[in-house]
Parts: structure tokens; sequence; C-alpha cells
């Protein structure tokens, strides 16, 4: 007998990322996302102060070699803060990434294989979803429920989910049309069967970039949130946290800000750039992106 | 000599760079040289290096390739070393090129007059006044129905041929000195094509303007060509008088090609050249055909054969011209016949009517049928059991649709099919059992599309394994294996994704995946149109084996009228979702014919310089049948009148099974129609 097996999903993954990073631009993305994620595991034990800690004497001091980035309004130090301001942002989307995508992912197929009354009806739930604005649906439900990471991961997870569908159903009418599905419904499978076997491998790498897309809107609806004072709260770090209390000393102390300003906006550069070159590197086609 | 060629290609040879650093040549040191007034074909299997050739005449090089030795001279001047000036003012005007598909490389959104006015613009010294009349004149020379309308179009809206046609006319804008025309027929229907290649000979015959002609098609070759250059592993192996090249070469692969193309005059299975051409750079030190040459000798691997002259008159690269007479060019064994099963029946269709036309709410609430009459209608066939029937037709004759039906994809709109039984089967696939459903089998036209591209082909051959049988683990992996031997592939490729496969390969999996279900009838759609010739004959042969060994039904469907008559028990003819004719092979493949039938068989190009297809009917497509009475009405060269307008014609009896649908009697039929097949039936004759 001999030994077959087909290469396994990992090294799949490997192969793909190394073929991101075969490009400059990806290359850079790849760098910033795990520099960001090693970052904030590793933080907790290499932060030079207390996060909490406040000192009436050292507020807002500028830069130096004791404060990196200088103290905030609290003399707290901005370094320390910065390195733990992602952790909440990351863990919270890093969970509800994968769920987000998941569901849409798997709600998608479906609706593309079924098609018909169905598909129509939900279809047209979903466009009414999308045509409100996002902020409001979170605040909606944050309001109500409290903001907690209890609330917010199914809360991202919902709500991201949904332009995920639209996209897993456009590619999975790309794929139905094919022969294989065609000779797959003649040889007498079952619709679900089709689903898992002939679509969800060749929707996948859509829904990989897809992910990576929606990762870095999450990271930027959470910290819109902290911001708005509605996501992390106090004393806790964290960097739409920081930008808001920086907002009043922006005249006087401007470094208060910059610093997770550049951190978030670092995350954020570099995961586009991932999602970008997961695309050129998967073969998928970006026009098809869904509106937010 | 004294007058130097038009196009002169000396020692080219044209190489990319792999990823390690290689360089690897797609042409190697090409030569070949084309006078005014000549035409050269330039033949070969896909990769073999033809468009790069044909390019490369005009300076041009697809992305990633260089020039690696040698020069491509147009009237002296060396195109690779021309500005970027001086180039566009040769191509277009001077050297003209037509492509495959016009419709891809004619402008969507300009007028055909307008298109055609730039190129005279571009190319020529006529003043704006005249440039109309000028378009005009040559939208008539390419034989455009009224050219005042056709230049008003746009490209969608002529059907393939007259947008090859209109391509044909900016390309002659230019008044060139040659033509090439990179697979200009290659996707059109049988009649089409000849039309197209009637206009290019006759073009060629008015202006005295050359011609580089690349195909994969002899037919097409054979048509137009004074020479042939045959092409091998980005080689010219073999270049002469278009006669001896495909009637005696003496090159072993051009004599291997020509045997594995089936002749409509021969009911025998064309004989496959085995093995692949190697990759680009795969080639070894010697011969680039010796891994799959039937003469091979220890000199042959070693050494490069250089290109010579030899008594013949050919040019060849083969260190044993003299010893490949014997080869073949043509099939030798002849299909398995149906074995007679007494009259039992594999697939009764009666009545089969399919329409695309899907109720819209009104009709559902009005309960009316949606109208227009139905894209099949009223096909009946009974199929015996273990015989092949061929269904042949043009593009939109309904074939696929038909097939379609049978596999339970699309449900017929009136009509039933019953199994061999009498047990009535369920229109769609999700109402049948599982029995019925493994009974038949569909093979697709593309593997590329019926293989799942993130299955090996151990998953692939594992589903019908597990949905009919529940086989698993080593039992399961066993069958595989027993497939794969089958259609004689190796235990290495199970676990191989069909990307890594080449398309003869992954079609031979189609196949298994089919067999893998242990079917009684077998639905090919169009099973070899997608590959090269010499692979074409391979899954023939293999058809053909699961026919002898396990005595398999097929309803084989293409457009190609030799493929199916290689194959093929009976016959039958569809025009525009309507049998026209069915019948032995022999018979309908001999007068009387249905008037579609002789313009079809009339239409086919064999790979003769001799041999000029017979145009009956035009080639005008059409979109949709007719209302009422005969569906060919509209395209009949024999019409006889308003009847064949109003009623639907009557079946007639030719005798054996043999029956033909038309208004007029056979007798009137067999006297109009001439047998150019006497000649061939009387060798079939023969051999009996």
């Amino acid at each position: 007998m001999i030994h077959y097996r087909r290469p396994g999903a990992l090294a799949r993954l490997a192969s793909v990322l190394r073929d991101v990073a075969s490009r400059p631009s990806g290359a850079v993305g790849l760098a910033l996302v795990f520099l960001h994620v090693a970052v904030a595991l590793a933080s907790p034990w290499i932060v030079p102060f207390d996060f909490k800690a406040v000192s009436a004497s050292k507020m807002l001091l500028e830069p130096d070699w004791l404060h990196w980035f200088g103290t905030d309004h609290l003399g707290r130090d901005q370094f320390t803060r910065t390195l733990l301001g992602g952790r909440q942002a990351l863990l919270v989307t890093a969970i509800a990434t994968p769920l987000a995508v998941g569901w849409g992912g798997l709600l998608g197929v479906l609706m593309g294989l079924i098609g018909g009354r169905i598909d129509d009806v939900l279809m047209r739930v979903v466009d009414a979803f999308l045509s409100l604005p996002w902020i409001l649906k979170m605040l909606l439900i944050i309001v109500t429920f409290g903001a907690g990471v209890g609330v917010m991961i199914p809360t991202l997870a919902f709500f991201y989910g949904i332009p995920v569908i639209r996209i897993a159903r456009a590619a999975t009418h790309g794929v139905v049309a094919r022969d294989f599905v065609s000779a797959a419904r003649a040889r007498g499978h079952g619709r679900l069967s089709i689903a898992r076997r002939e679509i969800l491998p060749n929707v996948l790498d859509a829904l990989l970039v897809e992910g990576a897309m929606r990762w870095s809107w999450m990271l930027l609806a959470f910290s819109s949130l902290s911001f708005l004072g509605f996501g992390v709260s106090p004393p806790t770090p964290d960097w739409g946290l920081m930008i808001a209390d920086s907002r009043s000393f922006m005249s006087i102390a401007p470094w208060t800000g910059l610093a997770p300003v550049i951190a978030l906006s670092s995350l954020i550069i570099g995961i586009n750039l991932t999602a970008d070159g997961l695309a050129k590197a998967l073969g998928v086609d970006r026009a098809q992106k869904a509106p937010v | 000599m004294g007058i130097p060629p038009l196009i002169e290609v000396q020692d080219l040879s044209i190489g990319f760079t792999s990823r390690n650093g290689r360089t690897l040549p797609v042409l190697r040191e090409v030569s070949l040289s084309v006078a005014k007034g000549e035409t050269l074909g330039l033949v070969g299997e896909s990769g073999s290096g033809k468009s790069t050739l044909a390019l490369a005449a005009m300076g041009y090089l697809k992305r990633g390739l260089r020039v690696i030795g040698g020069t491509a001279r147009f009237e002296g001047q060396d195109m690779f070393a021309l500005s970027r000036p001086a180039l566009e003012a040769v191509r277009g005007g001077r050297l003209a090129l037509i492509p495959q598909n016009s419709g891809q490389s004619l402008t969507p959104t300009l007028r055909i007059g307008a298109q055609i006015d730039e190129a005279l613009a571009l190319h020529s010294a006529l003043p704006k006044s005249e440039r109309r009349a000028r378009v005009l004149s040559l939208l008539a020379q390419v034989r455009l129905p009224d050219p005042a309308g056709t230049a008003e179009r746009f490209p969608h809206e002529l059907s393939g041929g007259q947008q090859q046609r209109a391509a044909i006319a900016m390309a002659l804008a230019g008044e060139p000195e040659a033509l090439l025309l990179d697979e200009p027929t290659t996707g059109l229907d049988v009649t089409t094509q000849a039309h197209i290649l009637e206009l290019l000979r006759d073009i060629t015959f008015q202006t005295g303007v050359a011609m580089i002609y690349v195909s994969h098609d002899l037919g097409a070759i054979a048509q137009v060509c004074d020479r042939v250059a045959v092409m091998y592993a980005g080689e010219i192996v073999l270049q002469g008088d278009a006669r001896k090249v495909l009637r005696d070469p003496s090159h072993p692969y051009a004599r291997g090609l020509l045997a594995s193309i089936p002749k409509l005059a021969e009911a025998r299975l064309p004989i496959a050249l085995e093995g692949r051409p190697p990759p680009p750079g795969g080639a070894g030190l010697g011969c680039g055909f010796v891994d799959r040459c039937p003469l091979a000798e220890t000199r042959c691997r070693q050494e490069r054969p250089a290109l010579r002259q030899i008594a013949s008159g050919e040019a060849i690269r083969c260190h044993l011209p003299e010893k490949t007479a014997g080869l073949p060019i043509s099939g030798a064994s002849v299909a398995t016949k149906a074995r007679d099963a007494a009259g039992a029946s594999a697939l009764i269709l009666d009545d089969l009517s399919v329409s695309y036309a899907r109720p819209s709410l009104l009709d559902e609430i009005l309960r009316r049928k949606p109208g227009g009459p139905a894209t099949v209608q009223g096909v009946s066939l009974t199929i015996a059991r273990g015989e092949t029937i061929g269904l042949v037709g043009e593009s939109g004759s309904g074939k696929s649709t038909i097939l379609k039906s049978l596999a339970g994809l699309l449900a017929p709109s009136a009509g039933r099919v019953d199994l061999a039984s009498g047990e009535a089967l369920p229109v769609e696939a999700v109402l049948r059992n599982p029995d019925q459903l493994r009974r038949i089998q569909l093979i697709f036209q593309n593997p590329d599309e019926s293989l799942n591209p993130r299955q090996t082909i151990a998953e692939i051959l594992a589903q019908p394994l597990t949905l009919y049988f529940g086989l698993s683990g080593d039992a399961l992996q066993a069958r595989c294996l027993a497939l794969l031997e089958q259609v004689r592939l190796g235990p290495h490729y199970l676990d191989r994704l069909p990307s890594q496969l080449s398309g003869g390969e992954k079609q031979r999996v189609a196949i298994a995946r089919a067999f893998a279900a242990e079917p009684d009838i077998v639905l090919c759609d169009e099973v070899t149109s997608a590959l090269d010739v010499s692979v074409q004959a391979a899954v023939l042969d293999l058809l053909n084996q699961f026919k002898r060994d396990r005595g398999v039904t097929y309803l084989f469907v293409s457009h190609d009228l030799a493929v199916v008559r290689a194959l093929s028990d009976r016959v039958a003819v569809l025009y525009q979702g309507r049998l026209c004719e069915i019948g032995p092979a022999a018979a309908v493949y001999a007068a009387p014919f249905h008037p579609y039938t002789e313009a079809l068989i009339g239409a086919v190009l064999e790979p003769d310089p001799d041999h000029r297809p017979r145009l009956i009917a035009d080639d005008v497509v059409e979109s949709s049948p007719p209302a009422r009475g005969c569906p060919f009405q509209r395209r009949c060269a024999r019409r006889i009148g308003p009847v064949c307008d109003a009623e639907a014609p009557p079946w007639r009896d030719a005798g054996g099974g043999h029956a033909i649908r038309c208004h007029i009697s056979l007798q009137e039929l067999e006297s109009h129609q001439p047998r150019a097949d006497a000649e061939a039936l009387a060798r079939e004759g023969d051999k009996r």
C-alpha cells in the first residue's frame, strides 16, 4: 500500500505566508503584525513602570531618558501604557474575527448554494443592516448590555459577520456554476456535502483575505468605541482611550497622543498590507470588497 | 534567388528565466522564411512554441520572454532592433496580425466601421473623405452581409464568424504584405470555419499577401498553406511542401500527429501518441522527441539532430528519416462495435423537450407556459445496451442540454426518460435513488472545470466510491489504484492536485471517476475537444477500452464529425434542439443526407491539401429555433417552399434504422447529393 496525504492546512498557511513575505509590502505588513502581537503577549513582563501609578509631580512630562514617551495628565508612564494599550483590542478582535468570518462565511456559502426565495429575503435583511451606520448599531447594543469584553466580542463578531455573508455568497456563486459542482450534484451528493467538500475549500482563500480585512476594521471600531468612552474602562490602558485623554492636552503636550496614534495606525497599516499581500498570493480579487 | 524573403527568421532562440535563475528556452534555433505571396502553415500541439514564433516574427515577445540568440527580419529589417515608432509603422500596416479570439480583440465600445477607419487613418494615405468608401469595400471583401449596416454595428452584435471577418477586414486595411494568423478559426463552428478559410484562400489569391498560419488543426492548415512547418518542443522539426508534409512526412512526430487525427472517411480509431512533450529546458542532449519516438536509437539520445535538407525536399531534424516510412499515418483499429444484446435497451428518451425559459411570477399567476419555442424539442431516442450513440451538431444545437437533462441537472419541460427495465427516470438528480444515480455518469468537456482544484486525485476518486459503495480505508485505496491503472496512470498520482497534471491526464482522472461508479450509461460531453489531437486519440482509445471490457453504453456528444465517426455505432444529428437524422454511422455519413447533415459533412476539413470542403449552407448563426416548420428552414440550401416554414417535416425511413426528417423524398435527396464518400465506402468494403 502506498502512503498518500495532502499537505496539511498549517503547511499550506506557512507557504502562503512565505509568499506574502516575498513581496516588500507584504513583508513590512507581516513584520508589523508580528511585532504588535509579540509586544501584546510580552508587555506585562517587559514594561518599565506600573501602568496605573499616578503621580502628581510627574504630570505631562516631556519625553526623556526615564520616560521615553513622556507622561500623561495623571503622571503615568506613556511608554508603559502604549505597550500595554493594544492588549484589550487585540484580544477582543482576535477572538471576534474568526467568529465573524465563521458564521458569516457558512451562512453566505449556504445562501449562495440554496438560492431562491430564502436567499432573496435574507440578503435584503443583510442590505438593511449594512445601510445603518455601524456605530449606531454598536452603541445600541453596548448601551443596553454594558461594555465588557463579554459583550464586545459577540457584538463585533455579529456585526462584522454580516458583510462576510455577502463576500462568501459572491464567492460561492463563482464556484457553484463550475462543472465539478454539477458533477457532484449529478452523482447525488447532498447539499451539505457539496458545500463542505466542493465549495468551502474553494472559497476559503476569499474568506481568509476577508478575515484579515475584517480584523483591521474591527480594531478601528474597538478603538473608536474606547475613544467615545464605551469600550475599555479606565485605568486599563487602551489606545483609543489614551487618544481620547490626550485630546485636551494636544496644544501643551502633543506627545501624549502621538504614541498611541502611531501604535494603532502601524497595526492597522500592517494588517492591511498583509491582507493585500494575502489577496495577491492567493489570487483573490479584492475588487469585490464589501461596504463596511 | 535574388529576391530576399519577406519574413526571415534565423536561428532564433527565445527563453525565460526560471525562479532558480536558469534560462529555459521556449524556442530553440528556429529558422524559417516566407517569400512574397507564400503561405506557410505552422503546426504543433499546445506548448510547442508556435504562437511565440509567430509573434516573434512581428518583433513581439510575451512578458518575461527574451531573445537568447538569432534574428527575425521583415523586409530585411531586424524586428528586435527596430525603434518603437518604426515597429508601430510596420505592425498593423505592412505586417498584420489576426488573433484567435476576435471578439476580445475588437474594441467593444467602437462601431465596426469606426475601428476599420482607425486602422486606415494609421496605415493608409487615404484622405478622410475617401476612407468611408474604403471601409465599405473592405467589409464587402470579407463578405460580410450588408457592409453599410455592419459598419454601424458594435462587435457584440456580430456572431463569432462575423467578428473574425471584421478582424480580417481591419488587418487588410493597411494593405499588408504579410498576415500572421494565430489560430483564426479555432473555436468556430465547422461551417463557419470552412467559410473563413475559403475567404482567406481567396484573399491570398486576389491580393498576393503572404501568410503565416498558426494552428493545431492540420485540416485548416491544409486548406490555405503552400508550405508547412511542424513544431515540437520549441523546434521546427520538419518543414516542406504541404502535400509532402501532410501526406507522407518523413519525421516520426509528424507521422504520429497524422495518425492521431480521426478522419471523416475512415471509421477507425486514431492512434495515440503516448507520452508528453518535454517542458521548456527539459529536452536533454539529444532529440526533443526521443522519449515518444518508436524508432529512437542511442544516437538519438546523445546527439541533437541538426536541421538538414533531405532528398524529398523536406528540411528535417531527425537522425533516421529514411526509417520513418514504415510508421503508420492513419488509424488502424476499428472501434469495438456494440454487442448484440438482443435489442435490450439502456435508455429510452420519449419526446423529450427542455426549455431554459423559466415561468415569471405573472406566468405562474395566470398558469400559462412561458413563451417561445423550447431549446430542445421532441427528441425521441432509444439507446440499445452497449452501443455508442454519437450526437452531433453545431454549438447551440442543444447537445449538451440533452446530456444535462439526462444527468438530472436540468429538468425537461416535457417528455420522459425510461431506464432499461422500463422504470421511469426521475427528472432531477435529487429525486433519483442511489442505484439510478450510479447507473448514469457524466464526463464533462473541460477537466479543468470538472475536477475540484482543491481535491487530490485520491479524494476525487473516493467520492463516487464512498457514495455508492461505502468503501473506506484500504479497500477504498485499492479501488482507487485499480481505477488509476485502468486509465494508465501510476499510483504516484493519488496525492497530486489536478493543477499538477496535464490536460490529458486530468481527463483520464475524470474518466476514472465516472467509471468508479460502475455505470451502465456514460454521457460524454465533448470530452476530447479541450485536448490536443495526440491526447484526444488516447482518450478515445480509453473510452473504447471501457466499452470493450465492460459493455458500457455511451451517449457521445461532439461537434467533431470525424471523432464521432471513429467511436459511434449510431449517429444522431441535431439542429436547434431538434433531431434531423439518425441511423447507423456508415449510413448517416453517406447519401442520402439530411440537408443539414450534408452541409455539416461538406464543411469538415480533412488534413489533405486536395480536399476542399463543399460549402452548402451559409454560416449564419441562429440564436433560437423557428416556432413552426422545419428547424433548418432558414439556412437550408434545398428549401422547397412555404411547406418548410409551416409544417414539421415527416420522418422518412431509409431502411436499416436510418431515418431522415425532411419534406424532400429520399430519392430526390439522394439524386442531388454527390456520393462524395463512395471512395471511402469502397475502402471500408475492402476491409470487411
